[in-house]
Protein backbone atom coordinates (compact mmCIF):
# COMPACT_ATOMS: atom_id res chain seq x y z
CA UNK A 1 0.00 0.00 0.00
CA UNK A 2 0.91 3.90 0.87
CA UNK A 3 4.91 4.02 0.66
CA UNK A 4 6.12 4.39 4.25
CA UNK A 5 6.50 7.93 5.49
CA UNK A 6 9.77 8.62 5.81
CA UNK A 7 11.58 12.01 5.37
CA UNK A 8 13.32 10.94 2.79
CA UNK A 9 9.86 9.63 1.02
CA UNK A 10 7.76 12.52 2.19
CA UNK A 11 10.23 15.76 0.16
CA UNK A 12 10.98 13.43 -2.61
CA UNK A 13 6.98 13.13 -3.10
CA UNK A 14 5.73 16.44 -2.73
CA UNK A 15 8.60 17.82 -4.38
CA UNK A 16 7.92 15.29 -7.16
CA UNK A 17 4.04 16.47 -7.69
CA UNK A 18 4.63 19.97 -7.14
CA UNK A 19 7.30 20.14 -9.97
CA UNK A 20 4.98 17.52 -11.92
CA UNK A 21 1.97 20.15 -11.73
CA UNK A 22 3.72 23.19 -12.12
CA UNK A 23 5.31 22.03 -15.85
CA UNK A 24 2.02 20.70 -16.45
CA UNK A 25 0.30 24.18 -15.75
CA UNK A 26 3.31 25.64 -17.70
CA UNK A 27 2.59 23.56 -20.74
CA UNK A 28 -1.06 24.58 -20.37
CA UNK A 29 -0.11 28.50 -20.15
CA UNK A 30 1.61 28.27 -22.54
CA UNK A 31 -0.81 26.81 -25.11
CA UNK A 32 -3.62 28.79 -23.85
CA UNK A 33 -1.94 31.81 -23.43
CA UNK A 34 -2.70 32.74 -27.35
CA UNK A 35 -6.82 31.75 -27.27
CA UNK A 36 -7.09 33.79 -23.99
CA UNK A 37 -5.50 37.10 -25.54
CA UNK A 38 -7.35 36.81 -28.46
CA UNK A 39 -10.71 36.09 -26.91
CA UNK A 40 -9.59 39.24 -24.80
CA UNK A 41 -9.08 41.74 -27.58
CA UNK A 42 -12.12 40.07 -29.34
CA UNK A 43 -14.44 40.71 -26.25
CA UNK A 44 -12.36 44.44 -26.22
CA UNK A 45 -12.85 45.29 -29.35
CA UNK A 46 -16.43 44.02 -30.03
CA UNK A 47 -17.34 46.17 -26.61
CA UNK A 48 -15.61 49.22 -28.66
CA UNK A 49 -17.20 48.70 -31.68
CA UNK A 50 -20.81 48.58 -29.84
CA UNK A 51 -20.27 52.18 -28.80
CA UNK A 52 -19.00 53.53 -32.09
CA UNK A 53 -20.34 54.40 -36.11
CA UNK A 54 -20.08 50.76 -37.63
CA UNK A 55 -17.37 50.20 -40.37
CA UNK A 56 -14.61 51.97 -39.09
CA UNK A 57 -10.88 50.96 -38.44
CA UNK A 58 -10.11 51.21 -34.27
CA UNK A 59 -6.56 52.18 -33.27
CA UNK A 60 -4.35 50.87 -30.59
CA UNK A 61 -4.86 52.02 -26.98
CA UNK A 62 -3.84 55.24 -26.33
CA UNK A 63 -3.28 56.69 -22.37
CA UNK A 64 -5.73 59.29 -21.66
CA UNK A 65 -6.54 60.58 -17.99
CA UNK A 66 -10.33 60.30 -17.29
CA UNK A 67 -12.27 61.45 -14.30
CA UNK A 68 -8.92 62.14 -12.22
CA UNK A 69 -7.57 58.59 -13.01
CA UNK A 70 -5.62 56.32 -15.87
CA UNK A 71 -7.50 55.02 -18.56
CA UNK A 72 -7.70 54.35 -22.26
CA UNK A 73 -9.01 55.50 -25.26
CA UNK A 74 -9.40 54.26 -29.01
CA UNK A 75 -9.81 56.07 -32.00
CA UNK A 76 -12.44 55.14 -35.13
CA UNK A 77 -10.74 55.75 -38.31
CA UNK A 78 -12.92 55.73 -41.47
CA UNK A 79 -11.03 56.56 -44.90
CA UNK A 80 -7.77 58.16 -42.96
CA UNK A 81 -10.32 60.57 -41.19
CA UNK A 82 -10.98 60.10 -37.47
CA UNK A 83 -14.73 59.87 -36.83
CA UNK A 84 -14.91 58.80 -33.49
CA UNK A 85 -13.58 58.40 -30.23
CA UNK A 86 -14.23 55.28 -27.69
CA UNK A 87 -13.16 56.37 -24.19
CA UNK A 88 -13.60 53.75 -20.93
CA UNK A 89 -14.32 55.68 -17.89
CA UNK A 90 -14.65 54.44 -14.04
CA UNK A 91 -16.78 55.68 -11.78
CA UNK A 92 -17.80 54.33 -8.22
CA UNK A 93 -21.46 52.89 -8.75
CA UNK A 94 -23.72 51.44 -5.75
CA UNK A 95 -21.32 47.92 -5.19
CA UNK A 96 -18.34 49.21 -6.67
CA UNK A 97 -16.46 50.47 -10.13
CA UNK A 98 -18.66 50.61 -12.73
CA UNK A 99 -16.75 51.10 -16.33
CA UNK A 100 -18.33 52.40 -19.16
CA UNK A 101 -17.08 52.48 -22.90
CA UNK A 102 -18.61 55.78 -24.14
CA UNK A 103 -18.43 56.38 -27.83
CA UNK A 104 -17.77 60.21 -28.92
CA UNK A 105 -18.15 61.94 -31.96
CA UNK A 106 -15.72 65.02 -32.47
CA UNK A 107 -17.59 67.93 -31.42
CA UNK A 108 -18.59 66.26 -28.00
CA UNK A 109 -21.81 64.00 -29.15
CA UNK A 110 -22.34 61.18 -27.48
CA UNK A 111 -22.50 58.21 -30.02
CA UNK A 112 -23.00 55.53 -27.76
CA UNK A 113 -22.27 53.87 -25.02
CA UNK A 114 -21.59 50.28 -22.82
CA UNK A 115 -21.17 49.28 -19.74
CA UNK A 116 -18.10 47.20 -19.43
CA UNK A 117 -17.91 46.00 -15.78
CA UNK A 118 -20.26 46.46 -13.09
CA UNK A 119 -21.41 45.64 -9.57
CA UNK A 120 -24.66 46.38 -9.18
CA UNK A 121 -27.53 45.20 -7.31
CA UNK A 122 -28.69 42.97 -9.42
CA UNK A 123 -32.81 43.97 -10.61
CA UNK A 124 -32.03 47.30 -9.39
CA UNK A 125 -28.48 48.92 -10.42
CA UNK A 126 -27.66 46.33 -12.57
CA UNK A 127 -30.42 47.52 -15.06
CA UNK A 128 -28.20 49.86 -16.21
CA UNK A 129 -27.37 47.09 -18.56
CA UNK A 130 -30.63 46.35 -19.94
CA UNK A 131 -33.43 49.32 -19.07
CA UNK A 132 -33.24 50.83 -22.91
CA UNK A 133 -34.93 53.89 -21.76
CA UNK A 134 -31.84 54.66 -19.39
CA UNK A 135 -29.16 54.02 -21.67
CA UNK A 136 -31.08 54.91 -24.65
CA UNK A 137 -30.78 58.73 -23.14
CA UNK A 138 -26.84 58.64 -24.23
CA UNK A 139 -27.42 57.70 -27.63
CA UNK A 140 -26.68 61.20 -29.64
CA UNK A 141 -26.95 62.90 -26.82
CA UNK A 142 -25.48 66.30 -27.17
CA UNK A 143 -23.10 66.63 -24.05
CA UNK A 144 -21.74 70.29 -24.51
CA UNK A 145 -25.20 72.07 -24.66
CA UNK A 146 -26.76 69.55 -22.45
CA UNK A 147 -26.46 68.88 -18.92
CA UNK A 148 -24.86 65.06 -17.84
CA UNK A 149 -26.49 64.39 -14.57
CA UNK A 150 -29.82 62.83 -13.15
CA UNK A 151 -32.77 65.25 -13.16
CA UNK A 152 -32.52 65.13 -9.51
CA UNK A 153 -29.51 67.17 -9.55
CA UNK A 154 -30.88 69.61 -12.19
CA UNK A 155 -30.00 67.54 -15.43
CA UNK A 156 -31.32 66.42 -18.22
CA UNK A 157 -31.31 62.75 -17.91
CA UNK A 158 -34.04 59.75 -15.95
CA UNK A 159 -32.71 57.75 -13.51
CA UNK A 160 -32.86 54.25 -13.36
CA UNK A 161 -36.26 53.89 -10.74
CA UNK A 162 -35.18 53.26 -7.20
CA UNK A 163 -31.19 53.47 -8.79
CA UNK A 164 -30.09 56.93 -7.89
CA UNK A 165 -26.76 56.32 -7.45
CA UNK A 166 -25.97 53.44 -10.44
CA UNK A 167 -27.86 56.25 -12.67
CA UNK A 168 -25.54 59.24 -11.18
CA UNK A 169 -22.62 56.70 -11.31
CA UNK A 170 -23.18 56.29 -15.36
CA UNK A 171 -23.77 59.82 -15.83
CA UNK A 172 -20.50 60.88 -14.22
CA UNK A 173 -18.66 58.53 -16.27
CA UNK A 174 -19.99 59.76 -19.79
CA UNK A 175 -19.16 63.14 -18.36
CA UNK A 176 -15.93 62.42 -17.58
CA UNK A 177 -14.93 60.76 -20.32
CA UNK A 178 -16.33 63.86 -22.75
CA UNK A 179 -14.04 66.09 -20.58
CA UNK A 180 -11.02 64.32 -20.41
CA UNK A 181 -11.42 63.66 -24.68
CA UNK A 182 -12.40 67.63 -24.84
CA UNK A 183 -8.43 68.02 -23.27
CA UNK A 184 -6.87 66.28 -25.99
CA UNK A 185 -5.95 67.97 -29.19
CA UNK A 186 -7.67 66.62 -31.97
CA UNK A 187 -6.48 65.75 -35.43
CA UNK A 188 -7.45 68.47 -38.05
CA UNK A 189 -10.02 67.11 -40.14
CA UNK A 190 -11.12 68.68 -44.02
CA UNK B 1 -21.74 -1.50 -5.81
CA UNK B 2 -22.14 -1.66 -9.53
CA UNK B 3 -21.25 0.88 -11.88
CA UNK B 4 -24.47 1.82 -12.64
CA UNK B 5 -24.34 2.54 -8.85
CA UNK B 6 -21.66 4.68 -8.96
CA UNK B 7 -23.14 6.86 -11.04
CA UNK B 8 -26.60 6.89 -9.72
CA UNK B 9 -25.56 7.50 -6.01
CA UNK B 10 -25.00 10.56 -6.27
CA UNK B 11 -28.08 11.84 -7.60
CA UNK B 12 -30.91 11.10 -4.71
CA UNK B 13 -29.43 8.83 -1.91
CA UNK B 14 -25.44 10.39 -1.87
CA UNK B 15 -26.36 13.65 -2.40
CA UNK B 16 -23.51 16.18 -2.34
CA UNK B 17 -25.86 18.67 -1.61
CA UNK B 18 -28.79 18.23 -0.08
CA UNK B 19 -27.94 15.03 2.24
CA UNK B 20 -23.75 15.28 2.68
CA UNK B 21 -24.00 19.45 2.76
CA UNK B 22 -21.07 19.72 0.95
CA UNK B 23 -19.61 22.49 -1.11
CA UNK B 24 -21.91 24.87 0.11
CA UNK B 25 -20.46 28.35 -0.84
CA UNK B 26 -20.72 27.86 -4.74
CA UNK B 27 -23.99 26.16 -3.93
CA UNK B 28 -24.80 29.44 -2.56
CA UNK B 29 -23.16 32.05 -4.69
CA UNK B 30 -23.31 30.93 -8.20
CA UNK B 31 -26.90 29.93 -8.46
CA UNK B 32 -28.27 33.10 -9.39
CA UNK B 33 -29.69 31.41 -12.37
CA UNK B 34 -30.05 27.97 -13.91
CA UNK B 35 -27.38 28.53 -16.23
CA UNK B 36 -24.98 29.75 -13.93
CA UNK B 37 -25.48 26.60 -11.54
CA UNK B 38 -25.36 24.38 -14.43
CA UNK B 39 -22.06 25.87 -15.57
CA UNK B 40 -20.58 25.71 -11.73
CA UNK B 41 -21.71 22.26 -11.66
CA UNK B 42 -19.54 21.08 -14.92
CA UNK B 43 -16.66 23.05 -14.10
CA UNK B 44 -16.89 21.14 -10.19
CA UNK B 45 -17.06 17.55 -12.48
CA UNK B 46 -14.77 18.13 -14.89
CA UNK B 47 -12.33 18.73 -11.66
CA UNK B 48 -13.81 16.35 -9.27
CA UNK B 49 -13.33 13.51 -12.62
CA UNK B 50 -9.62 14.07 -13.35
CA UNK B 51 -8.48 14.84 -9.97
CA UNK B 52 -10.35 11.50 -8.43
CA UNK B 53 -8.24 9.53 -11.97
CA UNK B 54 -4.78 10.72 -11.10
CA UNK B 55 -5.58 10.27 -7.52
CA UNK B 56 -6.31 6.76 -7.20
CA UNK B 57 -3.53 6.34 -9.70
CA UNK B 58 -0.57 7.84 -7.91
CA UNK B 59 -2.30 7.23 -4.15
CA UNK B 60 -0.53 4.18 -3.50
CA UNK B 61 2.64 6.03 -4.22
CA UNK B 62 1.92 8.89 -1.58
CA UNK B 63 3.28 8.10 2.24
CA UNK B 64 0.52 9.19 4.54
CA UNK B 65 1.33 11.76 6.22
CA UNK B 66 1.46 14.10 3.31
CA UNK B 67 -0.88 12.89 1.07
CA UNK B 68 -3.90 15.61 1.74
CA UNK B 69 -0.83 17.98 0.33
CA UNK B 70 -0.17 16.26 -2.75
CA UNK B 71 -3.79 15.48 -3.34
CA UNK B 72 -4.56 19.44 -3.07
CA UNK B 73 -1.46 20.23 -5.64
CA UNK B 74 -2.97 17.43 -7.69
CA UNK B 75 -6.79 19.31 -7.66
CA UNK B 76 -5.45 23.03 -7.72
CA UNK B 77 -3.81 21.66 -11.53
CA UNK B 78 -7.14 20.68 -12.87
CA UNK B 79 -8.75 23.61 -11.37
CA UNK B 80 -5.79 26.34 -12.79
CA UNK B 81 -5.94 24.39 -15.92
CA UNK B 82 -10.14 24.32 -16.12
CA UNK B 83 -9.46 28.15 -15.48
CA UNK B 84 -7.47 28.69 -18.35
CA UNK B 85 -9.71 26.70 -20.93
CA UNK B 86 -12.60 28.77 -19.86
CA UNK B 87 -10.78 32.26 -19.74
CA UNK B 88 -10.02 30.71 -23.79
CA UNK B 89 -13.38 29.44 -25.02
CA UNK B 90 -15.80 30.80 -22.39
CA UNK B 91 -15.50 34.05 -21.27
CA UNK B 92 -18.33 34.79 -20.13
CA UNK B 93 -19.04 31.79 -17.82
CA UNK B 94 -15.80 32.79 -16.52
CA UNK B 95 -16.98 36.10 -15.90
CA UNK B 96 -19.78 35.27 -14.36
CA UNK B 97 -18.65 32.79 -11.81
CA UNK B 98 -15.58 34.57 -11.24
CA UNK B 99 -13.58 33.68 -7.52
CA UNK B 100 -15.80 30.86 -7.39
CA UNK B 101 -13.98 29.13 -10.40
CA UNK B 102 -10.33 28.76 -8.74
CA UNK B 103 -12.50 27.85 -5.07
CA UNK B 104 -12.86 24.78 -6.79
CA UNK B 105 -9.87 23.98 -5.12
CA UNK B 106 -10.90 24.04 -1.47
CA UNK B 107 -14.64 22.48 -2.27
CA UNK B 108 -14.95 20.04 -0.03
CA UNK B 109 -16.39 17.35 -2.44
CA UNK B 110 -13.15 17.16 -4.43
CA UNK B 111 -11.01 16.53 -1.68
CA UNK B 112 -13.61 14.61 0.43
CA UNK B 113 -14.23 11.89 -2.85
CA UNK B 114 -10.04 12.00 -3.11
CA UNK B 115 -10.12 11.17 0.34
CA UNK B 116 -13.24 8.90 0.84
CA UNK B 117 -13.18 7.02 -2.28
CA UNK B 118 -10.25 7.57 -5.25
CA UNK B 119 -7.42 6.86 -2.95
CA UNK B 120 -8.68 3.60 -2.22
CA UNK B 121 -10.03 2.01 -5.80
CA UNK B 122 -8.87 1.83 -9.03
CA UNK B 123 -8.91 4.45 -11.90
CA UNK B 124 -12.02 3.32 -14.02
CA UNK B 125 -14.24 3.30 -10.27
CA UNK B 126 -12.95 6.47 -9.70
CA UNK B 127 -13.74 8.50 -12.90
CA UNK B 128 -17.28 6.52 -12.61
CA UNK B 129 -17.59 7.93 -8.90
CA UNK B 130 -16.63 11.22 -10.04
CA UNK B 131 -19.07 11.21 -12.63
CA UNK B 132 -21.87 10.32 -10.17
CA UNK B 133 -20.81 12.81 -7.50
CA UNK B 134 -20.57 15.51 -10.07
CA UNK B 135 -23.69 15.21 -11.61
CA UNK B 136 -25.55 15.32 -8.50
CA UNK B 137 -23.85 18.25 -7.89
CA UNK B 138 -24.47 19.25 -11.01
CA UNK B 139 -28.67 18.67 -10.82
CA UNK B 140 -28.47 20.53 -7.47
CA UNK B 141 -27.52 23.23 -8.27
CA UNK B 142 -29.30 23.55 -11.53
CA UNK B 143 -32.59 22.61 -9.37
CA UNK B 144 -31.55 25.55 -6.83
CA UNK B 145 -30.59 28.21 -9.94
CA UNK B 146 -34.06 27.07 -11.64
CA UNK B 147 -36.10 28.17 -8.70
CA UNK B 148 -34.39 31.57 -7.70
CA UNK B 149 -34.32 32.26 -11.42
CA UNK B 150 -38.07 31.43 -11.52
CA UNK B 151 -39.15 33.64 -8.32
CA UNK B 152 -36.31 36.30 -8.79
CA UNK B 153 -36.13 36.84 -12.36
CA UNK B 154 -39.31 35.11 -13.50
CA UNK B 155 -37.37 33.79 -16.49
CA UNK B 156 -36.22 29.92 -17.28
CA UNK B 157 -33.05 28.77 -18.46
CA UNK B 158 -32.79 32.73 -19.47
CA UNK B 159 -36.33 32.74 -21.03
CA UNK B 160 -38.35 35.39 -19.88
CA UNK B 161 -42.26 34.34 -18.89
CA UNK B 162 -43.41 37.70 -17.29
CA UNK B 163 -42.79 40.90 -17.91
CA UNK B 164 -41.38 42.95 -15.20
CA UNK B 165 -39.44 41.89 -12.66
CA UNK B 166 -39.37 39.15 -10.12
CA UNK B 167 -39.05 38.63 -6.63
CA UNK B 168 -35.57 40.41 -6.20
CA UNK B 169 -34.63 39.17 -2.99
CA UNK B 170 -34.49 35.43 -4.69
CA UNK B 171 -31.53 36.30 -6.56
CA UNK B 172 -29.81 38.28 -3.58
CA UNK B 173 -28.18 36.98 -0.65
CA UNK B 174 -31.46 35.99 1.54
CA UNK B 175 -33.25 34.30 -0.91
CA UNK B 176 -30.02 32.00 -1.98
CA UNK B 177 -30.40 30.36 1.79
CA UNK B 178 -33.71 30.38 1.59
CA UNK B 179 -34.56 28.39 -1.67
CA UNK B 180 -31.74 25.75 -0.38
CA UNK B 181 -33.28 25.67 3.06
CA UNK B 182 -36.61 25.18 1.82
CA UNK B 183 -35.34 22.45 -0.95
CA UNK B 184 -33.66 20.69 1.66
CA UNK B 185 -36.67 20.33 3.16
CA UNK B 186 -38.59 19.32 0.47
CA UNK B 187 -35.76 16.26 0.53
CA UNK B 188 -35.69 15.58 3.30
CA UNK B 189 -39.58 15.11 2.63
CA UNK B 190 -39.49 13.15 -0.19
CA UNK B 191 -36.29 11.28 -0.48
CA UNK B 192 -35.86 10.22 3.02
CA UNK B 193 -39.41 9.04 3.40
CA UNK B 194 -38.37 5.23 2.07
CA UNK C 1 -11.56 58.06 6.12
CA UNK C 2 -10.35 55.26 3.95
CA UNK C 3 -8.97 52.86 6.89
CA UNK C 4 -12.76 53.82 8.44
CA UNK C 5 -14.34 52.81 5.00
CA UNK C 6 -12.64 49.87 4.84
CA UNK C 7 -13.75 48.23 8.13
CA UNK C 8 -17.15 49.25 7.42
CA UNK C 9 -17.26 47.36 4.42
CA UNK C 10 -15.81 44.26 5.34
CA UNK C 11 -17.91 44.10 7.95
CA UNK C 12 -20.95 45.14 7.47
CA UNK C 13 -21.24 46.00 3.61
CA UNK C 14 -19.85 43.03 2.01
CA UNK C 15 -19.68 40.39 5.04
CA UNK C 16 -18.11 37.41 3.81
CA UNK C 17 -20.72 34.86 4.98
CA UNK C 18 -23.68 37.11 4.53
CA UNK C 19 -23.12 38.51 1.20
CA UNK C 20 -20.10 37.04 -0.53
CA UNK C 21 -21.11 33.61 0.69
CA UNK C 22 -17.55 32.57 1.72
CA UNK C 23 -16.69 29.94 4.58
CA UNK C 24 -20.24 28.43 4.77
CA UNK C 25 -18.97 25.17 5.55
CA UNK C 26 -17.57 25.46 8.51
CA UNK C 27 -20.00 28.33 9.50
CA UNK C 28 -22.96 25.94 9.08
CA UNK C 29 -20.94 23.26 11.12
CA UNK C 30 -19.32 24.50 14.02
CA UNK C 31 -22.43 26.88 15.11
CA UNK C 32 -24.17 25.01 17.24
CA UNK C 33 -22.50 26.60 20.52
CA UNK C 34 -21.47 30.18 21.46
CA UNK C 35 -17.87 28.88 22.85
CA UNK C 36 -17.03 26.97 19.62
CA UNK C 37 -18.18 29.51 17.40
CA UNK C 38 -15.97 31.93 19.02
CA UNK C 39 -13.09 30.12 19.10
CA UNK C 40 -13.84 28.95 15.50
CA UNK C 41 -13.57 32.67 14.30
CA UNK C 42 -10.47 33.35 16.53
CA UNK C 43 -8.85 31.16 14.85
CA UNK C 44 -10.14 31.70 11.52
CA UNK C 45 -9.25 35.57 11.97
CA UNK C 46 -6.01 34.58 12.76
CA UNK C 47 -5.45 32.33 9.49
CA UNK C 48 -6.62 34.82 7.35
CA UNK C 49 -4.64 37.79 8.11
CA UNK C 50 -1.68 35.63 8.46
CA UNK C 51 -2.13 33.95 4.90
CA UNK C 52 -2.94 37.32 3.22
CA UNK C 53 0.14 38.87 4.14
CA UNK C 54 2.01 35.70 2.64
CA UNK C 55 0.18 35.43 -0.14
CA UNK C 56 0.29 39.11 -1.04
CA UNK C 57 4.12 39.48 -0.38
CA UNK C 58 4.44 36.33 -2.60
CA UNK C 59 2.25 37.24 -5.75
CA UNK C 60 3.53 40.77 -5.48
CA UNK C 61 7.38 40.27 -5.08
CA UNK C 62 7.78 36.49 -6.58
CA UNK C 63 4.99 35.46 -8.93
CA UNK C 64 4.69 38.79 -11.35
CA UNK C 65 8.23 39.69 -11.51
CA UNK C 66 8.85 36.14 -12.05
CA UNK C 67 5.53 35.92 -14.57
CA UNK C 68 4.46 32.93 -12.93
CA UNK C 69 0.76 33.94 -12.04
CA UNK C 70 -0.59 30.84 -13.15
CA UNK C 71 0.70 29.31 -10.37
CA UNK C 72 -1.10 31.51 -8.52
CA UNK C 73 -4.31 29.10 -7.36
CA UNK C 74 -1.66 26.32 -6.67
CA UNK C 75 0.98 28.44 -4.49
CA UNK C 76 -1.56 29.82 -2.45
CA UNK C 77 -3.06 26.94 -1.12
CA UNK C 78 0.09 25.32 -0.34
CA UNK C 79 1.30 27.80 1.65
CA UNK C 80 -2.06 28.70 3.65
CA UNK C 81 -1.81 24.84 3.82
CA UNK C 82 1.73 25.08 5.29
CA UNK C 83 0.95 28.20 6.96
CA UNK C 84 -1.89 26.47 8.89
CA UNK C 85 0.35 23.66 9.51
CA UNK C 86 3.36 25.75 11.40
CA UNK C 87 0.55 27.85 13.28
CA UNK C 88 -0.56 24.63 14.88
CA UNK C 89 2.93 23.69 16.02
CA UNK C 90 3.91 26.95 16.71
CA UNK C 91 1.18 27.33 19.08
CA UNK C 92 1.60 24.14 20.72
CA UNK C 93 4.59 25.24 21.71
CA UNK C 94 4.50 28.88 22.51
CA UNK C 95 0.80 28.83 24.12
CA UNK C 96 -0.47 25.56 24.48
CA UNK C 97 -3.69 26.99 26.43
CA UNK C 98 -4.33 28.47 23.26
CA UNK C 99 -3.88 25.76 21.27
CA UNK C 100 -6.08 23.82 23.45
CA UNK C 101 -8.93 26.37 22.43
CA UNK C 102 -8.08 26.61 19.35
CA UNK C 103 -6.16 23.57 18.23
CA UNK C 104 -9.52 21.56 17.03
CA UNK C 105 -10.03 24.26 14.55
CA UNK C 106 -7.23 24.97 12.66
CA UNK C 107 -6.92 21.40 10.47
CA UNK C 108 -10.43 22.33 9.62
CA UNK C 109 -9.41 25.70 7.70
CA UNK C 110 -7.02 24.70 5.22
CA UNK C 111 -10.02 23.66 3.23
CA UNK C 112 -12.46 26.78 4.14
CA UNK C 113 -12.41 28.92 1.40
CA UNK C 114 -13.02 31.89 3.15
CA UNK C 115 -9.23 32.11 3.13
CA UNK C 116 -8.52 31.57 -0.05
CA UNK C 117 -11.41 33.76 -1.44
CA UNK C 118 -9.73 36.72 0.50
CA UNK C 119 -6.19 35.84 -0.18
CA UNK C 120 -7.76 35.83 -4.57
CA UNK C 121 -9.77 38.37 -4.17
CA UNK C 122 -7.20 40.94 -2.55
CA UNK C 123 -4.92 40.44 -5.27
CA UNK C 124 -6.78 40.50 -8.32
CA UNK C 125 -9.92 42.80 -7.70
CA UNK C 126 -9.94 46.27 -7.42
CA UNK C 127 -11.68 48.19 -5.34
CA UNK C 128 -12.97 51.62 -4.42
CA UNK C 129 -12.51 52.58 -0.88
CA UNK C 130 -13.63 56.30 -1.99
CA UNK C 131 -12.47 56.90 -5.13
CA UNK C 132 -10.06 55.97 -7.54
CA UNK C 133 -10.56 52.23 -7.87
CA UNK C 134 -7.22 50.85 -7.69
CA UNK C 135 -5.33 47.35 -6.15
CA UNK C 136 -4.94 47.21 -2.70
CA UNK C 137 -1.52 48.03 -1.20
CA UNK C 138 0.16 45.67 1.56
CA UNK C 139 -1.35 47.62 4.56
CA UNK C 140 -4.64 48.26 2.89
CA UNK C 141 -4.76 44.37 2.30
CA UNK C 142 -4.05 43.03 5.67
CA UNK C 143 -6.71 45.60 7.29
CA UNK C 144 -9.21 44.21 4.63
CA UNK C 145 -8.28 41.02 5.40
CA UNK C 146 -8.30 41.54 9.44
CA UNK C 147 -11.61 43.50 9.01
CA UNK C 148 -13.23 40.64 6.60
CA UNK C 149 -12.52 38.45 9.20
CA UNK C 150 -14.07 39.92 12.28
CA UNK C 151 -17.06 40.07 9.56
CA UNK C 152 -16.97 36.21 9.58
CA UNK C 153 -16.61 36.29 13.48
CA UNK C 154 -19.45 38.58 13.86
CA UNK C 155 -21.94 36.85 11.78
CA UNK C 156 -20.57 33.24 13.41
CA UNK C 157 -20.85 34.73 16.80
CA UNK C 158 -24.72 36.14 16.10
CA UNK C 159 -25.40 32.95 14.16
CA UNK C 160 -24.56 30.81 16.92
CA UNK C 161 -26.45 33.01 20.12
CA UNK C 162 -29.43 32.34 17.46
CA UNK C 163 -29.12 28.60 17.17
CA UNK C 164 -28.34 27.96 20.85
CA UNK C 165 -32.14 29.80 21.10
CA UNK C 166 -33.22 27.92 17.98
CA UNK C 167 -32.25 24.31 19.75
CA UNK C 168 -34.68 24.51 22.43
CA UNK C 169 -37.58 25.45 20.01
CA UNK C 170 -39.90 22.48 18.35
CA UNK C 171 -39.51 22.95 15.24
CA UNK C 172 -41.18 20.56 12.71
CA UNK C 173 -39.25 17.35 11.84
CA UNK C 174 -38.11 17.80 8.19
CA UNK C 175 -36.58 21.46 8.96
CA UNK C 176 -34.33 20.09 12.51
CA UNK C 177 -30.90 20.70 11.99
CA UNK C 178 -29.84 22.24 8.43
CA UNK C 179 -32.66 23.43 6.85
CA UNK C 180 -34.59 25.85 9.85
CA UNK C 181 -30.60 26.98 10.68
CA UNK C 182 -30.68 27.95 6.57
CA UNK C 183 -33.78 29.99 6.80
CA UNK C 184 -32.46 31.55 9.99
CA UNK C 185 -29.22 33.05 8.34
CA UNK C 186 -31.53 34.23 5.33
CA UNK C 187 -33.57 36.25 7.78
CA UNK C 188 -30.12 37.59 9.14
CA UNK C 189 -28.68 38.05 5.66
CA UNK C 190 -31.93 40.37 5.28
CA UNK C 191 -30.91 42.09 8.23
CA UNK C 192 -27.21 43.00 6.59
CA UNK C 193 -28.46 43.98 3.26
CA UNK C 194 -29.52 46.88 5.05
CA UNK C 195 -25.75 47.76 4.78
CA UNK C 196 -25.24 47.46 1.51
CA UNK C 197 -24.75 50.92 -0.77
CA UNK C 198 -23.48 52.33 2.31
CA UNK C 199 -19.98 52.34 1.31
Amino acid sequence: MAAASNLKNMALCLFGTCLVCSAVLAGVYALTAAPIAETNAALLKASIAKVLPEGGEISEAKALEVGGMPSEYYECVKDGETVAFAVKSTTVGFGGPLTVMVGLLPGGVVYNTSVLAHTETPGLGAKCTTDEHFYGQFRNYDAVNGKLTVKKDGGDLDAITASTITSRAYSLAVKNAVEALAGVPMPISE
Amino acid sequence: MTKFQLITKGLVKDNPTFVLLLGMCPTLATTTSAVNGLSMGLATLFVLVLSNMVISAIAPAVPDKVHIPVYIVVIATFVTVLQFVMQAYTPDVYATLGLFIPLIVVNCIVLGRAEAFASKNGIIDSALDGIGVGLGFTLSLTVIGLVREILGSGSAFGFKFISGDGILAFVMAPGAFLVLGYLMVLFNKIAKKD
Amino acid sequence: MEILLIIVSAIFVNNIVLAQFLGICPFLGVSNKLSTATGMSAAVCFVITLATIVTYLLNNYLLVPLGLEFLQTISFILVIAALVQMVEIVLKKVSPSLYQALGIFLPLITTNCAVLGVAITVVTKEFTFGLPSHMLGLGEAVLYAFATSLGYGLAMVLFSGMREQLSLNDVPKAFKGVPIALVTVSILAMAFMGFSGMV
